[in-house]
């Protein structure tokens, strides 16, 4: 068996006549924490779409833990190990901090609607598994008081840790970020830094991420997989990348050019 | 009787009516919470609900009787097969139109409804069926308020069943992506959460609310006919908007106030109980107007 936890090959994804994704490859080695850059528009989050099975592309193959998982509905994606985050913050709304992450762990939980509607002893017992998980879960991304808070109450940084804290309540073996960083100030992101690198090493999850602040990307990843208009254009560690003419092209090409690659 | 006697008496009339509400008021909301659907045949279930106790009741009244046990059992043999009737109506009726537009599945709803009350006009010949329960009209006083057992009974039935759905709600993990599921869809999904298990399982606790009610009703007003669910369906969708639509504390809440209001509306002089319908619709003009999103409803947000 490969040492690839995800390995994705020839994708194609087109809506009508807009071709998407372009013959996508790429793979993320187990244990390690992978980046997707490329310019706006080039197709990233729609990848993420087709690995969680939002999408589903019209060609080629999606293999995770040696499965093919193409064509899985997004619920059974998640059981089978993959979390995701979202650029924009999706927390429910309406739901106390510690209740959001407790609905990460719904496909891990046994106890079925009607042992719940009959408060079985193993669904009570399980029901205080669930929460003294959640709450380890926050506690290891870092926010340790408001758990009875309505999620959207609190400040735009932690409902970004409580997002990646319900993501790893599912108990995943590979985490999707999409651009974690997005509207974090400088601490935050290096608390952010320090909180990815954690995820992998204490918790043993692959992490992949989709992220425009290069120097965080820079410092974050182990390998970079670059996407532009679809097609993969390279893959390397962050040195390789640095230097690769067809990336520097890819985003000097466009305007915002100043505010795209670090180099 | 003096004033303090009719406020009490009206109490107690309010509660029994507003429990009714209450129950039918909670399907209501539940399924409009996970697929945003006014579920116009949501009283109609109540009516199969009355006629499927009915049939239960009297199948084994030669055995438990027709007191309160029995009900009750048939009462439970309502809930599930209405139960399993609204699962089967939202697979057939409602799931492929999920994608549509958000009329043609309003409209949908009303050709179930129409659907539901023809089926039993058809078998029933349109015969109010005299339900044989048998209540008693055993009860207490209290000064000079009389109080009757059933109405005891049923008010705490109905209590009953709320505190069971709002723990199960609030207190288990289905109860969460119950709720989940009525914020963010795409989201629950990737929380690993089966979104049209979680449907089915709201029409089948919905559905089972208002076969209680059905039965319930049947028993206490002694009689049952088809078209009995359009009025209360109404009334419940009433009390579901005053309580704030999609929340489930407000459809109890909005159920119970309704059924006070048209109790002591009634009593308004010059205002007689033939204009009890008059008074609950004119009240939710009045809150659509006033405060659309309900007692305990919240602003819907926009997100940007």
């Amino acid at each position: 068996m490969s040492d690839m936890l995800l390995e994705l090959s020839g994708i194609e994804l087109a809506f009508g006549a807009y071709t998407v994704l372009e013959d996508a490859s790429f793979s993320v080695p187990k244990g390690a924490i992978v980046s997707l850059i490329g310019p706006n528009g080039a197709g990233k989050t729609s990848l993420f779409n087709c690995i969680t099975g939002f999408y589903r592309p019209r060609k080629g193959s999606i293999r995770f833990d040696g499965r093919e998982i193409r064509g899985l509905k997004p619920h059974h994606v998640t059981a089978a190990g993959i979390a995701r985050t979202f650029q924009n913050l999706r927390l429910f709304r309406e739901m106390t901090v510690l209740e959001n992450v407790m609905s990460g762990m719904h496909c891990r939980t046994r106890a079925g609607a009607f042992a719940a509607i009959l408060r079985t002893p193993m669904q009570r017992a399980e029901e205080a598994e669930i929460q003294e998980f959640s709450r380890e879960c926050l506690e290891f991304v870092g926010v340790r008081e408001g758990f009875d808070r309505e999620a959207t109450t609190l400040a735009y940084g932690h409902q970004r840790r409580v997002e990646i804290a319900r993501a790893l309540a599912t108990k995943p073996k590979l985490l999707l970020l999409d651009e974690p960083a997005a509207g974090l100030n400088a601490g935050e992101k290096q608390q952010l830094i320090e909180l990815i690198g954690r995820i992998r090493d204490e918790r043993g999850v692959s992490v992949l991420l989709i992220e425009h602040d290069t120097g965080l990307v820079m410092k974050v990843s182990e390998r970079i997989s670059v996407l532009d208009h679809g097609v993969m254009i390279a893959e390397g560690k962050p040195k390789e990348i640095q230097s690769n003419p067809k990336v520097i092209e890819a985003y000097l090409g466009q305007e915002d050019a100043e505010a795209g690659l670090d180099l | 009787m003096n004033l303090s006697d009719i406020v009490a008496q009206q109490l107690v009339n309010g509660l029994v009516l507003g429990s009714f509400y209450a129950l039918v008021a909670l399907g209501y909301t539940m399924i409009f919470g996970v697929i945003k659907l006014l579920n116009f045949a949501h009283g109609d279930l109540y009516m199969v609900g009355g006629f499927v106790g009915f049939l239960a009741l009297s199948a084994i009244s030669g055995v438990v009787g027709g007191d309160w046990p029995g009900v009750f059992i048939a009462m439970l043999f309502a809930m599930i097969a209405v139960g399993c009737l609204g699962v089967v109506i939202e697979r057939v009726a409602y799931h492929p139109m999920l994608a549509a537009p958000r009329l043609s599945i309003l409209i949908t709803a009303l050709a179930v409804s129409l659907v539901l009350q023809n089926a039993v006009l058809g078998l029933t010949g349109g015969q109010y069926q005299a339900f044989r329960a048998d209540l008693g009209f055993g009860g207490f006083d209290i000064g000079s308020l009389f109080i009757q057992h059933n109405q005891m009974v049923l008010v705490g039935t109905a209590a009953l069943l709320m505190v069971a759905l709002q723990l199960f709600v609030t207190r288990t993990q289905f109860g969460r992506a119950m709720r989940a599921v009525s914020i963010d869809k795409d989201m629950c999904q990737l929380m690993g959460i089966n979104v049209p298990v979680v449907i089915a399982v709201t029409f089948f606790i919905g559905s089972a609310l208002a076969a209680a009610a059905g039965t319930m009703a049947g028993a206490y007003y002694g009689s049952i006919w088809y078209f009995m669910g359009f009025l209360i369906g109404l009334k419940a969708f009433t009390a579901a908007v005053i309580g704030g639509i999609g929340s489930i504390p407000g459809a109890m809440l909005g159920g119970l106030v309704l059924g006070l209001l048209e109790a002591f509306g009634t009593q308004i002089p010059g205002i007689g109980s033939e204009w009890k319908d008059v008074f609950s619709f004119a009240v939710l003009i009045l809150v659509l107007v006033l405060k659309p999103t309900g007692l305990l409803g919240k602003p819907e947000q926009e997100r940007m």
